[in-house]
């Protein structure tokens, strides 16, 4: 079980934040290009899903799996996305988004007085707190190469 | 006025909820130093209150996990009985003041923000006190794609019978009920 890699986006398409593990292929473009086509396609999925959604709505759109990896999203009402993406043995990672959003994203961003809103975060203390989160997860075991 | 709390309370120590009330009341007290109108002050209460609560609402939907409100109605009872016991440990009283259903009333029995203020001083007649709350609940509402008016409507410390806040939800050109149905 692994985890690829991490992005947090607000509610006007920025992206705050973004940090890789591994990640063993590129996208092959500039990073923000990636973004933007990571955050448009969110925008468009969620709104597909809530429009052609069969019977009532509770989440909407959180999560689609390929052959090879999971992506999994949590959106606050407040715009933050966060989107993980990791392979298929993790079948859900909501709790973690849920941590990285309520106790890392805004214990140590939206509080800081420093990290002005709408800029990419800078603070490296969320950085590395993100990271030890990430590293101390059951399903973060990195896979021989 | 400090060591009068001091000596009242018997020496205890200060909870942090006296100290935020303290604290809220010296900057009240040195924007009314800093701006000669009223307006301009309470202008500036709600202009701090507004960046006060684009941050806080991440911090509140981290905190109480409440999934999207369905309507203008609950989202008045969420800021009401939520929200406000929260972070101030109040829950006002909630009411709908129009037929078009976009028009609420939120009436505060108590009021902690004010505690150790019984009257405004003769020449701060107008000035609203407690501003900063309406700015807060105007940009938390905000970041939820709700665009709202909030005012005091009725101040106790103007010698109004109660403290109410009225807050009046702007309709937007789209179509509401998309938003809503979420």
């Amino acid at each position: 079980m692994t985890i690829h890699n991490l992005y947090i986006f607000d509610r006007t398409g920025t992206c705050l934040h973004y940090s890789e593990w591994h990640r063993r292929r590129q996208a092959g473009i500039p990073k923000e290009e990636e973004f933007k086509l990571m955050f448009g396609m969110l925008f468009s999925l969620c709104s597909f899903v809530n429009k052609m959604s069969p019977t009532d709505m509770r989440e909407g759109f959180v999560s689609f799996q390929t052959s090879r990896y999971r992506l999994h999203y949590l959106e606050s009402p407040s715009g933050v996305r966060l989107v993980l993406n990791t392979d298929l043995g993790v079948s859900s990672a909501r709790d973690a988004l849920q941590h990285i959003y309520s106790n890392l994203f805004v214990e140590l961003v939206v509080k800081n007085p420093l990290c002005p809103p709408r800029a990419p975060v800078q603070s490296e203390l969320f950085r590395s707190r993100l990271d030890a989160f990430i590293r101390g997860l059951p399903f973060f075991a990195p896979r021989p190469s | 006025a400090m060591e009068v709390i001091w000596w009242g309370r018997e020496r205890r120590k200060l909870s942090s909820r006296e100290l935020f009330v303290l604290t809220y009341g010296a900057l009240v007290a040195q924007l009314c130093k800093d701006y000669e109108k009223d307006e301009d002050v309470n202008t500036f209460l709600d202009r701090m209150g507004y960046g006060i609560g684009v941050r806080l609402i991440d911090d509140f939907l981290a905190r109480s996990a409440v999934k999207k409100c369905r309507s203008y109605s609950e989202t008045a009872d969420m800021i009401a009985q939520v929200a406000f016991k929260m972070y101030l440990g109040v829950t006002p009283s909630v009411s709908c003041s129009n037929t078009a259903g976009n028009e609420f009333s939120l009436i505060l029995d108590k009021n902690p923000l004010v505690d150790f203020v019984e009257e405004l001083p003769a020449e701060r007649a107008s000035l609203c006190y407690c501003n900063l709350l309406c700015g807060v609940i105007r940009g938390a509402l905000e970041m939820v794609h709700l665009a709202a008016e909030v005012t005091f409507l009725q101040d106790r410390l103007k010698g109004d019978a109660v403290t109410e806040i009225g807050i009046t939800f702007l309709r937007k050109a789209e179509d509401r009920k998309h938003k809503r149905n979420k």
